[in-house]
């Protein structure tokens, strides 16, 4: 790791005076779980690291029947899990953080830094860069791409976003409070996360010197939820890929239907066609087969994730299932 | 200090020499404090008080391990696992991956399981640290340590310190687990000899006993 300047604010305020201008510069440190090994890769090699857990306000998780779920960024996964009201209100978020294991992890890695993660993407994380080029061209393509993007990946970038808890969060309608130096500012979670076009951007609308203070989730409503998620190894790892579904029923039939899928593009990735063809309709397995299907009708997988496709197609249809059925 | 009982025992024929982690305590290059208080960060915006800031060079750490308190002098970058292991000779936690993935650092941290090698040292100020040369009061096993014994739960021994800690912990939160929750809440640690078997009978034996119940095998 190289040598930084270090600074441990007490009030979000303090912290903001700490932040520079451009990414890399400074870098901000919430549980640590994935920025210090990416310190020690040499991903990033920041001169100052501003530690924000000594900031109080920031660990605070409320729910009230009017506003909604409101987590600090600070609030740790395993906060999250502990949380019954939360747990009761937003099951499927609960499923979604119950995929991160283990303990360590899950006491140490916070809400915020599980959704500005940055990717699992090898190149990435081996000094290619975000874009993974070398000589001016991405090494993804014709390389090593099975755990890479199947949607939205026309390029220049073929990573997936590796949050576990965003897809959900996003189809709850939830949003992210940023603190700049200019105040406050809330952001959709559907819009907060971008496809970098130049290798200096990032995954995020989030500025480098802003912090995500806040998410804010609205009321549950009466919505049934759950997540899917196909994993390889339940621990340690990061899902291939989730379908995280939110339905609302009348009578039987679906009302209103958001289905995201996460790990199968470089942003979590709303599939609406999925929920058009749920809209109206009472939920069958072949319904919801269907769903599964319109959801990955415009993936182009690359040489060697064509595998993502049909397992993004049941995640989805099994997402659906259990939303149902209240299995979250 | 430092601890004999830690170290092989030598034979009367073995000349005393410098061990590796002597040499590599010596080798430690002193960091000048030439660049303390003055800020690396070109555009940053300065904080109000330059006591803020602190680094790149060494800076006065304290640390409470095991209930006992030591004064460091070391560099924002050193991690938790590596001021132990390398400043202070408690070397139990042991450094495998030193990615937060493996587990062999797994310490306590306030009673809360966290990896050593991805907590910087001088985040832990303040916090009540507990490595596995801590957790044995007097030298007498802990019934997850017997528990490991009885069950052969450890092969060449390097991940055992730290699934010790992790078991402890998960036990602290889940004192009447099922073997399906022991195996959720111990993904944190890999055993590349694979005793996953011995861990798991050796977790619910601990169960059994830290309620009361008797000794023995399953």
């Amino acid at each position: 790791m190289e040598a930084f300047e270090y600074a441990s604010p007490h009030t979000t305020e303090s912290a903001l005076k700490l932040l520079g201008g451009r990414w890399g510069e400074t870098e901000i440190l919430a549980g640590g779980t994935d920025l210090i090994s990416a310190m020690k890769d040499r991903v990033t090699t920041p001169k100052r690291v501003v530690n924000l857990k000594k900031i109080k306000g920031l660990k605070r998780i409320e729910y009230s029947a009017h506003s909604g779920l409101r987590m600090g960024a600070l609030v740790t996964i395993q906060d999250l899990l502990d949380n019954k009201v939360a747990r009761e209100h937003y099951p499927a978020l609960a499923q979604a953080a119950d995929g991160i294991r283990g303990e360590q992890m899950r006491h140490m890695g916070t809400v915020g830094g599980e959704l500005l993660q940055r990717p699992r993407c090898w190149y990435f994380r081996n000094g290619y860069g975000l874009l993974a080029q070398y000589q001016g061209k991405s090494l993804v393509p014709d390389g090593q791409n099975r755990y890479h993007a199947i949607l939205g990946n026309s390029g220049p970038a073929y990573f997936v976003n590796a949050s576990s808890l965003a897809p959900i969060l996003i189809a709850l309608g939830g949003k992210a409070r940023l603190h700049g130096p200019e105040g406050e500012r809330e952001v959709e979670l559907r819009k907060f996360y971008t496809t970098p076009m130049k290798e200096e951007d990032r995954e995020y609308v989030l500025k480098p010197n802003e912090i995500l203070t806040e998410i804010l989730v609205p009321p549950d409503k009466g919505g049934k939820m759950a997540v899917y998620e196909v994993r390889e190894k339940t621990a340690l790892d990061w899902p291939l890929v989730a379908a995280s579904v939110v339905l609302h029923l009348s009578g039987g039939t679906v009302r209103s239907a958001r289905v995201v899928l996460g790990h199968v593009a470089p942003v979590p990735w709303p599939v609406p066609e999925a929920g058009q063809a749920l809209e109206g309709k009472a939920v069958t397995e072949e319904i919801a087969d269907q769903a599964g299907k319109a959801a990955v009708s415009k993936a182009t997988p690359l040489s060697q994730n064509g595998y993502k496709v049909r397992l993004a197609h049941i995640a989805v249809k099994r997402a659906i299932l259990s939303a149902v059925k209240g299995e979250a | 200090m430092r601890r004999k009982k830690d170290r092989p025992r030598k034979t009367a024929s073995e000349k005393p020499s410098l061990t590796r982690r002597d040499f590599l305590k010596g080798a430690g290059v002193t960091v000048s404090g030439g660049l303390l208080g003055k800020s690396i960060v070109a555009d940053a915006a300065q904080p109000e008080s330059k006591n803020e800031i602190v680094g790149p060079g060494a800076v006065p750490v304290t640390l409470r391990v095991n209930g006992k308190v030591h004064k460091l002098n070391i560099e924002p970058r050193v991690t938790l696992l590596d001021a132990l292991r390398d400043r202070l000779d408690i070397t139990g936690s042991k450094k495998v991956c030193d990615r937060a993935t493996c587990g062999a650092c797994t310490m306590l941290m306030d009673r809360k399981p966290v990896y050593g090698c991805t907590v910087l040292a001088i985040e832990a100020e303040g916090h009540e640290i507990t490595t596995i040369e801590g957790l044995a009061a007097d030298d007498k096993l802990t019934p997850v340590m017997a528990a490991f014994v009885n069950h052969d739960a450890q092969q060449c021994g390097f991940c055992t310190p730290g699934f010790v800690m992790a078991c402890t912990a998960f036990l602290e939160r889940n004192p009447n687990p099922s073997l399906e929750d022991i195996e959720k809440g111990l993904g944190g640690n890999l055993c590349r000899c694979g005793t996953y078997w011995g861990v798991r009978h050796a977790v619910l034996q601990a169960a059994r006993e830290m309620k009361g119940g008797s000794h023995g095998n399953v």
